[in-house]
């Protein structure tokens, strides 16, 4: 038995492992409904944009990279379908919006925006995390997420929500207008729309990335919303010192 | 501080070192206390109940795996998986409800630039343009009216600069001019009566498209007969073709040779081949 265990919710000072709610259940349930519906979107959208494939990096007719090269179209299946690509991307659009609004509406509603949203030191932290992942200093202090999570978890969801905004100003440019006006109109919007997903993309690259880098337990707690929680330091100092009075500091924090 | 004599300014590097470390630590504990927030249980209940989430996840991919097969093997309509034609056909009716009858912007003719050509279905050969007429039909088939382009000049014409969009995804703004196909229907609504859709083709019946009623009477959904002001050419629909902002240019049909009013949804070339019969923006 662990010895200063609270009872209750709230295991804050612990000498044992512990295994601690990371991602509620709401959360865990929207996460994994999200991906497979992403990777539908951007498949069947780079089958709507085969049609027209008109963006490169470069300067002006020198072309450095083409989205895409005609090896990738051929590989993820992309040439030819733009019917069946406008009729995947614009049903499975709706579950991809109702799922992506129902994320929204909990992370505001359970509070748990406060684990992601960056604050006023997140961006210092984060240029520390960074040196810290290319192994030049300790590992800065973090809370549930590191501050480079936080700012990448943010900004892929304000990313998100542009990618649906100027989806919609390219679906119905008319009906919805001035909506496309905010992009800079039809062509911005589609511009926008496709950079937003070129960034989600890179997004879940690293992402992916950095889920097999933390190992196990870390990518288990997005299925079973746990994580084992070992004993720290501080939790020995203040077990040792306060074995009678153990609930005293930061409960309730 | 302001009350701080000049004495202690050598102790100043001091106090700013022990005010950081004052601070890394509270910000420690504050992100600890923020990563500790969320409730604890024993090792051995987690055990348990990680073997339950694996087992749901287990049947959610398998879940996941049994949906998309069976959107994948649909039986197809019109080229496209059934529930994926329904959704289209959801979305046509939610957005008909919404805002149908809006009006896209329009510009200034010196933004306009010539449209190119995307498309000859329908228009193998060049015709004569002196013999052209457009037969207008009822919905039984029976022939109305064939009429020449005088007719159409007769009506009131207007100029319309739109941005012209193309479902593969280019656009660019074209300056029409013709006549808006309400003031064309004025002629034969009362011989009609209330009639859902139009159909139309092109004299070879190599093209076609279907309209709703409520978009095609749009006032921006003109019988155009001149692009820039200048006589349409062969290539773009000479003499007489549709134009729209409100709809994907697959509809706007080139070289029209039949207007006919139908009861039933009229058979679309491109809906045909999978897209969307509404099209509608």
């Amino acid at each position: 038995m662990p010895r200063a265990r609270n009872e209750g919710a709230d295991t804050w000072i612990h000498d044992e492992p512990v295994a601690r709610l990371k991602h509620r259940r709401a959360i865990r349930w929207l996460h994994w409904i999200n991906f497979p519906l992403l990777l539908v979107m951007i498949w069947s959208g780079l089958r709507i944009y085969w049609a027209e494939d008109v963006y490169a990096f470069g300067l002006g007719g020198w072309h450095w990279f083409s989205f895409f090269p005609d090896a990738v179209n051929e590989f993820l299946g992309l040439e030819r379908r733009l019917a069946r690509g406008l009729a995947f991307h614009l049903a499975f659009g709706w579950l991809f919006v109702i799922n992506g609004l129902a994320y929204t509406v909990y992370l505001i509603a359970s509070k748990e925006w406060r684990h992601i949203l960056p604050d006023r030191h997140s961006v210092k932290e984060a240029g520390n995390v960074v040196l810290h992942d290319l192994h030049l200093r300790e590992a800065p202090p973090q809370g549930r997420y590191n501050a480079a999570q936080r700012i990448s978890y943010t900004v892929v969801l304000v990313m998100a929500a542009v990618l649906v905004l100027t989806g919609f100003a390219i679906y119905k440019p008319t009906q919805l207008h001035p909506l496309p006006l905010l992009f800079g109109g039809y062509q911005g919007a589609r511009l926008i729309h496709f950079s937003m997903t070129i960034g989600i993309a890179l997004f879940l690259a690293v992402h992916l990335l950095q889920v097999l880098k933390s190992g196990w337990s870390n990518f288990s707690a997005m299925v079973t919303g746990y994580e084992i929680e070992e004993p720290d330091e501080l939790d020995r100092v203040t077990v040792g010192s306060t074995t009678e009075t153990p609930t005293g500091e930061g409960v309730g924090a | 501080m302001s009350g701080n004599t000049p004495d202690t300014s050598d102790e100043q590097p001091m106090n700013t070192a022990n005010t950081r470390i004052q601070f890394d630590h509270d910000r420690a504990m504050e992100l600890r206390s923020q990563a500790r927030s969320g409730p604890a249980i024993p090792v051995d209940e987690f055990r348990r109940s990680s073997r339950r989430s694996f087992l749901t996840g287990a049947v959610g991919i398998v879940g996941a795996g049994v949906f998309w097969r069976w959107v994948q093997t649909q039986p197809s309509d019109d080229r496209v998986p059934q529930v994926l034609r329904s959704v289209l056909e959801s979305n046509e009716s939610i957005w008909s409800n919404l805002a149908q009858g809006r009006t896209a912007p329009e510009y200034s003719i010196d933004q306009a630039t010539p449209i190119e050509v995307n498309g000859t279905r329908g228009m193998d050969d060049e015709i004569d343009l002196d013999a052209w007429t457009v037969r207008v039909e009822d919905p039984g088939g029976e022939l109305l009216d064939e009429l020449d382009i005088s007719f159409f000049e007769s009506l009131p014409q207007y100029d319309m600069v739109i941005e012209h969009k193309c479902i593969e995804g280019w656009s660019s703004v074209v300056h029409w001019g013709g006549a808006r196909f309400m003031d064309f229907h004025a002629h034969y609504a009362d011989r009609v009566g209330e009639v859902p859709y139009v159909a139309m083709a092109t004299p070879d019946g190599g093209y076609y498209v279907g309209w709703d009623m409520a978009s095609i009477l749009h006032p921006q959904t003109m019988l155009a007969m001149r692009e820039h002001g200048e006589p349409l050419d062969q290539a773009h629909g000479a003499p007489l073709r549709l134009a729209t902002p409100n709809k994907y240019g697959i509809k706007t049909i080139k070289r029209i040779g039949v207007i006919r009013y139908s009861h039933e949804r009229p058979a679309d070339f491109w809906a045909e081949r999978g897209y969307d019969w509404h099209a509608g923006l």
